[in-house]
Order: structure tokens, then sequence, then C-alpha cells
């Protein structure tokens, strides 16, 4: 599986850390609501199709990112930088999204 | 200027190497830059960085991520959105680089005795690579003057293209000799020189 990071261009997987689904809402630091805590930290909705998630790029410019990956076929739909950067970002490197 | 040690030291053996009968497919050297310095920009500040390596250095960073620039005595590049690698023959570039970036605008790292600078250069030096780092490292998608992070074995390197057939690996030096040891043992079908 390739990802294509926005900074580096594509690289496999091995570069990467799994950081979880993306989709999760944390509730309010001072929330004691028990049922909202219980639903961020375990309940997953474990889609066969596409699934938004976060990834490091951690062996390679260590950005996180946001990637929309099909949990079917492992296709990368979508990959943008998790927070919204004003660095350089890639035009060049980029291939044909696989 | 004091001699400087190398952690290749005990396994530099000069000459040529493994399968050269049919000439020499690379030559690996270590380049011993006085000074290797990281230089991170906040978010919103990468130009002023930009613009404040350009002053200190002279080396000017051309747009778009990854981009570098070498000449024989200097050579920069960025390796993540907003970080940068500047690398000098002489020693002193991170005074130089602090006066240059001021805090609000970024920070300034000193690497120069923690990473070894080796080079590879040849006709065989982008298929050697290719046996240790999942990067495509064809002149297209690796142009001259710019540079990567990546990792082998779990372990970082930067890659700065600095020539068609010429790449300098920046590598932790506590595992500069180990890294070293296996780049020969992947040189030997083709034949190398160390130099
Ligand atoms: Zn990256």
């Amino acid at each position: 599986m390739l990802i294509p990071c926005p900074y580096c261009g594509p690289r496999d997987v091995s570069e990467f850390t799994y950081q979880g689904d993306a989709g999760r809402v944390r509730p309010d630091p001072a929330s004691t609501d028990q049922a909202a805590w219980n639903a961020y930290v375990y309940d997953r909705t474990n889609p066969a199709g596409d699934h938004h998630e976060y990834w490091q790029h951690s062996g390679g410019c260590r950005s996180h990112l946001k990637v929309t990956r099909n949990t079917l076929s492992h296709r990368i739909l979508d990959v943008a930088f998790a927070r919204p950067s004003t660095a350089h970002a890639s035009s060049r490197r980029q291939g044909p999204r696989p | 200027m004091v001699e400087m040690l190398s952690p290749l030291q005990p396994v530099w053996r000069p000459g040529s190497h493994g399968n050269f009968a049919d000439g020499v497919g690379v030559v690996l050297s270590e380049t011993q830059p006085g000074s290797i310095v990281q230089a991170a920009a906040w978010p919103g500040s990468e130009r002023a960085v930009i613009a404040a390596i350009k002053t200190a250095t002279g080396l000017s960073l051309p747009d778009g991520a990854g981009g570098g620039v070498a000449t024989e005595a200097k050579a920069a590049f960025g390796f993540a959105p907003g970080r940068f690698l500047i690398v000098a023959d002489d020693e002193g570039l991170a005074d130089t680089l602090v006066q240059a970036i001021p805090i609000s605008d970024g920070t300034v790292t000193d690497l120069s005795h923690g990473r070894t600078a080796i080079r590879i250069a040849g006709v065989k030096a982008e298929w050697v690579l290719q046996k240790f780092f999942a990067v495509d490292f064809s002149l297209p998608a690796l142009p001259v003057g710019s540079g990567i992070s990546t990792n082998h074995h779990d372990i970082f390197a930067q890659i700065q293209r600095t020539g068609p057939d010429r790449f300098d690996l920046y590598v932790f030096r506590s595992f500069a000799r180990s890294f070293w040891k296996m780049l020969c043992h992947g040189c030997d079908e083709v034949g190398y020189e160390v130099r």
C-alpha cells in the first residue's frame, strides 16, 4: 500500500504510523458524561468501505495526515495535512493515485 | 581547525572493492562538513526562514516541497513542512543562523556532531540506493538539489541529490558505521571505490 504524502509524495505504508479513526469527536474535557466518553474511547463504526483516519508519516516528514482509505480495497481516496499547513506543499512528486 | 574524528574510521578501507573488474559502479566517501544545521519555521514563518537562510548563506531555496540547492561548499534542502537542513564546509554555521533567524520565526538546531554525511556517486548510485530505500530516486521524481527524509530499518536518513549521479546521505552518527557497512555490502555487486 502506498500513501501519497502531501509533502513527500508516494511512500510505502511501512513509513507511516496509524493513528486511528479521524471521525471521533472528543467530548469537552470538563464533561463528566460517561456515555459520551465511552463512545469516544470505544465505539467504532468499522465500515466496510471508505474510512477517514489519521496517519503520521513517522518515517519521513513526520507530518500528521488525514487519509480517506477504502477498507475493502485499501485504495487511498484522499490525503491532506491533518492541520492545514502554510508550508510549501508538494506539487511535483505526487504520482498517480493508486 | 582541529582534526575531525570519524565514526567510520575503524571500517574505513580506501580503494576498490567488490565486483570492480568491469569498472567501479559507485564511489563512496565521507564529506565531513564542518556544519550540519536544522532550521525549523513556526507555522506561517516558512518564507521568513527561507529568506533568513538566503541572507546567512547565500543559498536560495526554490519553492516546493523538498526543494533544495547545492554548491561545492554549501547545501540546503527542505525535508519536512517548514523544516530545512543546511550544510556547509565551514564550521560556525549554526551561530550565523541563530543570528539570522529570530526565535519568533523559528528554531535552529546544531547537528554538526550528530550526523555523518556519506556521499555516493556514480552511474550505479540510484541503483544501489533503490535497494535500501522505498523511494523513487529517478531524476524527474528527485531533481538535482532536492532532498527527502526517509528511513531504513526504522533508522532515519535524509538524502539530497547533489548531482545527476550523486547523493549526499545524512545519517545518525551513532548508526553511521553500521549503515556504512551495510552500504558497502549493497555496493559489492556493482564494484565500489572508497575515496
Ligand atoms: Zn511525508
